[in-house]
């Protein structure tokens, strides 16, 4: 969805503060998340870039002392907004997390869940279908096509990430968020999900979150510098990591800290 | 330097090893207690679940009960069966004297006419004949077959006459004394004859008190848990009513006995001495522990399970209600049983709100007077005749049995179903 070559901005973060009680922990953030491309958030730990990927899909409401303050504004629509509807927006915006979290359920009850509570099928037999081209989606049909009813905490833990994010591209959403998804697995379970990746942002966004600049050189188009609670640098990716603005950006990048 | 290291390796060595024996013993010392109190139970116990039956010949004369040659059914039920008892008893020695007759007639319970009738009605072909029939003996008689009575005290210090004691060891002789499985134990309802005591009542009782607890105490618990743990904003006042219910835990039973004399009787004026009201004041008992049992098991499923459903778009009723509910069921279960196996053994407050009395009925529903097994524990063990001792001790057999059951449902429940977490 290109306009002129430009791509379409598909989220605006616009002086984005967040508050844990009395502490900040980000400030100021404006950022714009382009359509069907890869952002990475990058930089190093307790920076931020978690906690502005959860504003994203509004998680931080979970935390009581929490209290986020800006404008985010999706599909010309500010999320932030009191008439903002929870559930219509996770629905839109799927999220991927840290460590594997299938439901301790079977394998199809875990990628049916989200189309069951938000209607999505009238039948078995689609929603049979939304299952099929869930796992398919996810690189996992293959592998565990014989056992959709066998629990979800069975498999290994790359296979966990992919029934995941399986079961969070079942409701179709526009944007996946991804908070360290590889963290927890190994090289080849790694190397799977960042072919995933890649296929998937043909029909969706997709912003992950990573600790890994090898990842996040590999699998992103545009990326985010985060450097306590500030966003210190974003643009392509290959500008970022060849040729930064930004001195603290080079240090990062070139391992000099983090 | 290097034999100062030995020396204290082999310090800390030695200290493991003391700690490890101490532990031990101190398990060894747990054991030993729990098999001493089992040993007695069972050694006392056991004879209560064996009776004593006198076998005597009773001449179902028609004349004697004022009956004519064919009966009908209601004409049986109606005759009279004192004169043929007594009489049966009577000819166990055909020479007593006036005295001594009433010796015999004591050495059976009060039930015997009531056997003998039983014995005719289940068979109306006996009429005119003579038949030997099972009769419960005294209590004091079953003693001594069981070997439990001081037969060597004098005379006047003992229940049981030296002319009773002659007469019986005839019949014993005569192979005319049975012991036989005590089934009227489990169906029969209190009595003030150890010979015909039994647990119905107080079983009924105990099933119909549980009943009304669990009914009462669960849902309102488990509502209050969900609450308190999902939605109830975390604050001082939420904080406060976390203290209480702590506190309510630790209140002691018998002051919920007063409660509920106090409101449940003299407010509410609900039946007294009936499951009913011993249910209710149980669970005001149980409430708490279940709550912390419900809570505790809520707090045990991972966030990253309610993470997961809430960011697929579930709301909070349906994360709760989908996934953190049912993953907490298992432990909510446990701990329930576990309060209701408190709640059980639970004696002070029943004795408050009346469940002391004495019950000769098999109560049929939470609304009739009852005992409770716990209770029926307490009113026999203050009762002086020698029968009842073993009879404490089978009841307290009952009641271990009813626990022990309890304790591996739940335990079941626990492991069985408690999801894994990856």
């Amino acid at each position: 969805m290109r306009k002129n070559g430009v791509n379409m901005i598909k989220i605006s973060a616009k002086n984005v503060d967040v508050f844990y009680g009395k502490k900040q922990a980000l400030f100021n953030i404006n950022l714009d998340i382009e359509e069907n491309q890869v952002t990475a958030l990058i930089g190093p730990s307790g920076c931020g870039k978690s906690t502005f990927l959860r504003c994203l899909n509004r998680m931080n409401d979970v935390i009581d002392i929490c209290k986020v303050q800006g404008e985010i504004v999706i599909n010309d629509f500010n999320i932030n907004d009191k008439g903002c509807d929870v559930v219509r927006l996770r629905e839109k915006i799927g999220m991927v997390f840290q460590k594997p979290n299938p439901f301790p359920k079977t394998l199809y009850e875990n990628i049916s869940y989200g189309p069951t509570i938000h209607g999505m099928a009238q039948s078995k037999q689609e929603m049979d279908e939304i299952v099929e081209t869930s796992l398919k989606k996810a690189a996992l049909w293959e592998e565990v096509k014989d056992r959709l009813h066998e629990p979800g905490t069975g498999l290994s833990g790359g296979q966990q990430q992919r029934l995941c994010i399986a079961r969070a591209i079942s409701v179709q959403p526009e944007v996946i968020l991804m908070d360290e998804p590889c963290s927890a697995l190994d090289p080849i379970a790694t190397a799977q999900i960042e072919e995933l990746i890649d296929e998937l942002k043909k029909e969706h966004t997709i912003i992950i979150v990573t600790h890994s600049m090898a990842q996040a050189a590999r699998v992103s188009q545009r990326t985010g510098f985060f450097h306590l609670g500030e966003l210190i640098e974003h643009g392509s990716t290959d500008k970022i990591f060849k040729n930064p603005d930004n001195t603290k950006t080079q240090d990062y990048i070139t391992g000099r800290f983090g | 330097m290097n034999k100062n290291k030995e020396k204290l390796l082999a310090k800390r060595y030695s200290s493991e090893k003391r700690f490890q024996f101490l532990g031990k013993s101190a398990i060894f010392m747990a054991l030993l207690f729990l098999a001493i109190f089992i040993f007695k139970i069972f050694s006392t116990g056991y004879t209560a679940f064996q009776k004593t039956w006198l076998i005597v010949p009773v001449n179902f004369d028609a004349e004697t009960m004022y009956l004519d040659a064919n009966p009908s059914k209601e004409d049986l039920e109606e005759a009279d069966y004192f004169e043929i008892s007594l009489q049966s008893m009577f000819n166990l020695d055909k020479n007593a004297n006036e005295k001594q007759q009433n010796e015999l007639k004591k050495m059976v319970s009060y039930f015997f006419e009531r056997e003998i009738k039983q014995e005719l009605i289940n068979d109306p072909s006996l009429l005119g004949k003579t038949k030997d029939v099972y009769i419960t003996a005294s209590d004091d008689l079953d003693q001594v077959f069981k070997g439990n009575y001081p037969r060597d005290l004098p005379e006047n210090q003992r229940r049981v006459t030296d002319y009773q004691l002659k007469i019986f060891d005839q019949l014993v002789e005569q192979g005319k004394v049975e012991s036989k499985f005590n089934l009227s134990f489990f169906t029969y309802p209190d009595s003030r004859e150890a010979e015909l005591a039994g647990i119905a009542s107080s079983f009924m009782g105990s099933i119909f008190s549980i009943l009304v607890c669990l009914a009462i105490a669960f849902p309102v618990a488990v509502l209050a848990a969900i609450y308190l743990e999902e939605f109830a904003p975390k604050n001082r006042f939420t904080d406060f009513i976390e203290v209480n219910i702590n506190n309510l835990a630790a209140v002691p039973s018998i002051v919920f006995g007063l409660l509920g004399l106090g409101i449940l009787l003299a407010v509410f004026q609900l039946p007294r001495s009936t499951p009913l009201v011993g249910g209710i004041t149980l669970s005001l008992m149980t409430l708490p522990t279940i709550i912390i049992a419900c809570r505790a098991s809520l707090k045990a499923v991972p966030p990253s399970i309610r993470e997961a459903a809430l960011a697929m778009g579930a709301s909070r009723m349906q994360t709760t209600m989908h996934h953190t509910v049912p993953l907490s069921m298992p432990g909510t279960l446990s701990g329930t049983i576990i309060g209701l196996a408190q709640a059980l053994g639970e004696t002070a407050p029943l004795i408050l709100i009346g469940m002391v009395a004495f019950v000769n009925t098999i109560p049929g529903s939470p609304m009739d007077p009852a005992a409770s097994l716990p209770v029926q524990i307490y009113i026999w063990a203050e009762s002086a005749e020698r029968g009842f001792v073993e009879k404490v001790s089978a009841c307290i057999m009952v009641l271990l049995g009813f626990l022990i059951v309890m304790n591996l449902f739940a335990q079941i429940i626990r492991h069985k179903f408690e999801k894994k977490w990856s």
